[in-house]
C-alpha cells in the first residue's frame, strides 16, 4: 500500500524538486510552482545539485543505477524541510518507488525518511498548507487528466478541490478518466505502438469533452498527449496545475 | 528499430480482434465498478480484508494443505498431489484406466489448461470434451483462451458461426442464441455418454473440505449428475480458512470476474455420493496441483498467489485491451499473467521476462484486484531480475550512462546546457534509439534546459516570469 502519511507542516519553508521534464523543456512549470508557493508566504529552497528522482531507472528494470541516483538526491536533499515536487509521478517514486529498491539495502531509513517528507505539489498545498479555495480568475474550461501515479494519494482530490475553487474554471469530465494516458517512461519507447494506441484514445476521449486546456499535475502525461495530439496535426493546449493557479493569480492581479 | 514482442504483436493485431478484445474488457471493467461501488459503502476496504485473508493463506500453506488433505479424506475423497504439470495429468490418466474409462466432460479450469490436459488425454486415446461454451469453441477451433474468465473474448459472432458450420454444427448462423442452442444441444448427449466429469475449484474451504465451484452456464453440474466420477484439479493456493470466508470471496468473485451479485450457480461439494448425500458421483478425486506454485511461494512475489482468477486485471489494463491476450503468449494473460506466467516458467523465466515489461504501471490493476495484490510492486520486482539475470530487452534505453549523469551535479549541469542540440538536429542523425521512437509518434518539445536555473538567479523578489517555452519549430527558426 502507498503510505500517504506525512507529518503535520510548521514551519514556512520548503526544499523544491524541480524533476528532471522541468530541468530540461518545462522552466515555466518550475517557476509557476516557485510562484504558487511564494504568493502562499512560503521560503522556496532549490538546492543546485539536484538531478532527478530515479525513477526512469527503477521503471526500466535497473535498480542498481536507480539507487545510484537515489542516494545522491537524499545527499541533495539533506534537512528536514518537506520537500515538494510539481510531479506526482515524481513524488510516488520517492515515497513508494524508493522503498521497493531498498528494501534489502542499509540506508533504506534514510531513504524512507525523505519520502515521507516529500509532497506532491497540489497535495502540499491542500492537505499540507491547508489551503482549500484559490484565489484569482481563470477563464476556461478544463479537463483535468488524473494522471496514474497519483492513484491511491490525495493529488488527484487535492488538484480537484483547488481547480474547482477558482472562479471562471469550468471543470469537465471526460470518458474513461481512470485510464492510464500511455506514456509509462520507459515503456513509451520501448512499447511505442501499444503507448500510443493508449494515447490516442485518451485524446479522444478528452477531445470529446471540448475543453479549453487539459491540466494535469504531471508534465510527463502532458508530454505524452501533448505530442501525439501535434503529431497528428491537431495540437491541443496543455497545462500544469501550477501554471493554472500561477495564471489564476496573475488574472487577479495578485502577483 | 526493435521493439518488444508483444508491441510488435499488438501493431499486428487484426483490427476487428482488436475491437473485439476492448469493448468485452471495457464493458467488463465498467459494470463491475458500477456494481461494487452501488451496492457496498467502502468497496476498497473489502478488497483488503479478502487481500489480508488470502495473504495468511498462502504464508501458512504448510498448515493449511494437511488440514485439507484430512478433512476432504473424511469426507471421502482421494486426494493426489501434483508437483508438476506431467504429474497431475498423469493422475488424471491413471484415475480413468482404473476405472476402463474413455471419455471425459471437462468444465472450465485454468489449472487444467496449465497441464494442457486435454491435449494430453487426446494423445493417451481418451476423450475430453470442453463443455464451458468458450471452452467448447476453444477447443473446435484449435485455439486457445485469450481470457481467463472469458476465453473467446478475442471473437466475434462472425467467426463463431463460420467455425461452427465448419465442425458439422449447423448451417451458418450468427445469432448468439442459435450458436448457444445448437452447442447444448450436440453437448447434452456428450454427458450422458462421458464416464468421467473434471472440474477445478474456485475456493477448497480448510475447515469443511468443501469444494466451491462458480460457474454460469450449469455445465459443470451436468458433469458431475451425469458422470460417475468426479475428478477436480485444484491449484494448491485455492485454500480458504473458514467457510464463513466464502461469504466475503464469493461476493467479491462475482463482481469482480463477471459482474454479477452472484454467478448463476455455486456449488459447495463435500465429497461423493453417501448415506447422507445420495445424490453425485460415486467417487471423487481431488489433484493438488503445485506446477511452480511453490517457486512462486518463495520468491518476493509470493502475492500473487493470493489472485482468485477473476480477471478484473486484464479488463482495466490498457495494455491488454491493445494487445490481446495471445500477446502473452501463456495460460495466464494480462498483469497477473505477466507477473505469475514468468514466474511459473522456474529457469526458463528469462523466455517470458518480457512480460512484465508490457505495462505502464498506471496501478489500475491493483485499484480493481479483489485481493489487494499490488501488481505494480510485483512487475518492477520482475524487471529488476531480468536486468540481474541479463536478459536482453529490446527498445529498454541502457541506464548506466544517465545514471552517471544524474548522481553528478556539475556533468547534469552540462548536459542540460547541452541538451539543446536536439533543437537543431534531426533526431535521425543522432544514435539515441529511445529519441528516435519517441519521435516516431510523438513529436518533442523544445529542450529548455537549464532555463528555469538561470531564471531563478537572475529574478528579483517576485519577478514575473519570461513568455512561455517556444516551441521546437520556432526553436529551430530563432536560431
Amino acid at each position: 500500500m502507498l503510505n500517504t502519511e506525512r507529518k503535520p507542516i510548521t514551519g514556512k519553508r520548503v526544499q523544491f524538486m524541480a524533476t528532471c521534464l522541468c530541468d530540461a523543456f518545462y522552466d515555466d512549470v518550475a517557476a509557476a510552482t516557485v510562484q504558487v508557493l511564494e504568493y502562499l508566504g512560503v521560503e522556496v529552497v532549490f538546492p543546485e545539485g539536484q538531478t532527478c528522482c530515479g525513477q526512469p531507472a527503477f521503471n526500466g528494470g535497473d535498480w542498481t543505477a536507480s539507487r545510484k541516483v537515489v542516494r545522491h538526491t537524499v545527499k541533495t536533499f539533506a534537512g528536514e524541510e518537506p520537500v515538494v515536487v510539481p510531479s506526482g509521478s515524481c513524488a510516488a517514486m520517492m515515497f513508494h518507488g524508493t522503498v521497493l529498491e531498498f528494501e534489502n539495502e542499509a540506508d533504506l531509513g534514510e531513504v524512507e525518511a525523505l519520502g515521507r517528507r516529500t509532497w506532491e505539489l497540489g497535495d502540499f498545498l491542500v492537505n499540507g498548507l491547508g489551503v482549500k479555495t484559490w484565489p484569482g480568475r481563470f477563464e476556461a474550461t478544463v479537463a483535468f487528466h488524473r494522471s496514474c501515479h497519483s492513484r491511491g494519494t490525495n493529488s488527484s482530490s487535492a488538484a480537484s478541490t483547488l481547480l474547482g475553487s477558482v472562479a471562471g474554471l469550468k471543470i469537465v469530465e471526460f470518458g474513461e478518466g481512470e485510464q492510464c494516458c500511455g506514456f509509462g517512461g520507459t515503456f513509451s519507447v520501448s512499447f511505442p505502438n501499444i503507448s500510443a494506441s493508449m494515447g490516442a484514445l485518451k485524446l479522444d476521449h478528452i477531445r470529446a469533452a471540448k475543453p479549453d486546456v487539459l491540466v494535469s499535475g504531471d508534465m510527463s502525461c502532458m508530454m505524452h498527449l501533448g505530442g501525439l495530439a501535434k503529431e497528428e496535426g491537431k495540437p491541443i493546449k496543455t497545462l500544469h496545475l501550477a501554471q493554472v493557479l500561477r495564471d489564476a493569480l496573475k488574472n487577479g492581479k495578485l502577483i | 528499430m526493435r521493439f518488444q514482442q508483444i508491441d510488435q504483436f499488438a501493431a499486428e493485431l487484426r483490427a476487428d480482434t482488436r475491437a473485439a478484445v476492448y469493448d468485452g474488457s471495457k464493458k467488463g471493467h465498467e459494470k463491475r465498478t458500477k456494481l461494487l461501488f452501488d451496492e457496498y459503502a467502502d468497496p476498497d476496504r473489502l478488497r483488503r480484508i479478502a487481500g489480508e485473508v488470502k495473504q495468511h493463506v498462502v504464508e501458512n500453506l504448510d498448515t493449511y494443505l494437511p488440514q485439507v488433505e484430512a478433512k476432504l479424506k473424511a469426507n471421502g475423497v482421494i486426494v493426489h498431489w501434483a508437483a508438476t504439470a506431467e504429474a497431475a495429468n498423469q493422475a488424471v490418466l491413471g484415475i480413468m484406466r482404473a476405472r476402463g474409462a474413455t471419455k471425459m466432460v471437462k468444465a472450465k479450469t485454468m489449472v487444467s489448461e496449465e497441464t494442457e490436459l486435454a491435449h494430453f488425454l487426446e494423445k493417451h486415446g481418451m476423450e475430453a470434451l470442453e463443455t464451458d461454451l468458450g471452452e467448447f469453441i476453444v477447443q473446435i477451433d484449435g485455439d486457445h483462451p485469450s481470457h481467463i474468465v472469458k476465453p473467446i473474448i478475442h471473437k466475434n459472432r462472425r467467426e463463431i458461426a463460420t467455425s461452427f458450420e465448419e465442425n458439422g454444427l449447423g448451417a451458418y448462423n450468427d445469432d448468439p442464441q442459435t450458436i448457444t442452442r445448437r452447442a447444448r444441444h450436440f453437448l447434452r448427449h456428450k454427458y450422458l455418454e462421458a464416464d468421467v466429469g473434471l472440474t477445478g475449484a474456485n475456493f477448497v474451504s480448510a475447515e469443511s473440505g468443501r469444494l466451491v465451484l462458480v460457474t454460469n452456464e450449469g455445465n459443470s453440474r451436468f458433469c458431475l449428475a451425469a458422470t460417475k466420477c468426479h475428478i477436480a484439479m485444484v491449484g494448491i493456493e485455492k485454500i480458504v480458512p473458514r467457510d464463513y470466508d466464502l461469504a466475503l470471496f464469493l461476493n467479491l468473485l462475482a463482481r469482480s470476474g463477471t459482474a454479477q451479485e452472484l454467478t448463476v450457480y455455486t456449488e459447495f461439494i463435500s465429497g461423493p455420493k453417501s448415506p447422507t448425500q445420495p445424490d453425485g458421483p460415486e467417487e471423487m478425486h481431488v489433484i493438488f496441483v503445485d506446477n511452480g506454485r511453490t517457486e512462486v511461494l518463495a520468491s518476493d512475489c509470493r502475492d500473487i498467489l493470493r489472485c482468485i482468477r477473476c480477471g478484473a486485471c486484464l479488463n482495466v489494463c490498457p495494455v491488454y485491451r491493445q494487445a490481446s491476450g495471445h500477446a502473452y503468449r501463456s495460460v495466464y494473460p494480462g498483469p497477473v499473467g505477466a507477473v505469475l506466467s514468468p514466474l511459473m516458467m522456474g529457469d526458463k523465466f528469462p523466455q517470458k521476462a518480457d512480460l512484465p515489461k508490457a505495462s505502464s504501471l498506471c496501478g489500475a490493476c491493483h485499484e480493481v484486484c479483489p485481493v489487494n495484490i499490488p501488481i505494480p510492486d510485483l512487475l518492477l520486482r520482475l524487471r529488476n531480475r531480468a536486468k540481474e539475470e541479463n536478459v536482453p530487452s529490446p527498445g529498454t534505453p541502457p541506464m548506466g550512462a544517465w545514471a552517471l549523469l544524474a548522481s553528478q551535479p556539475t556533468a547534469w549541469r552540462a548536459s542540460l546546457f547541452g541538451g539543446k542540440i536536439i533543437n537543431y538536429l534531426p533526431t535521425k542523425l543522432l544514435p539515441i534509439p529511445a529519441l528516435r521512437a519517441w519521435e516516431a509518434k510523438r513529436s518533442l518539445p523544445a529542450w529548455r534546459g537549464g532555463e528555469f536555473r538561470k531564471w531563478l538567479k537572475t529574478r528579483k523578489g517576485r519577478a514575473d516570469f519570461s513568455p512561455p517555452a517556444p516551441s521546437r519549430a520556432e526553436a529551430k527558426k530563432a536560431d
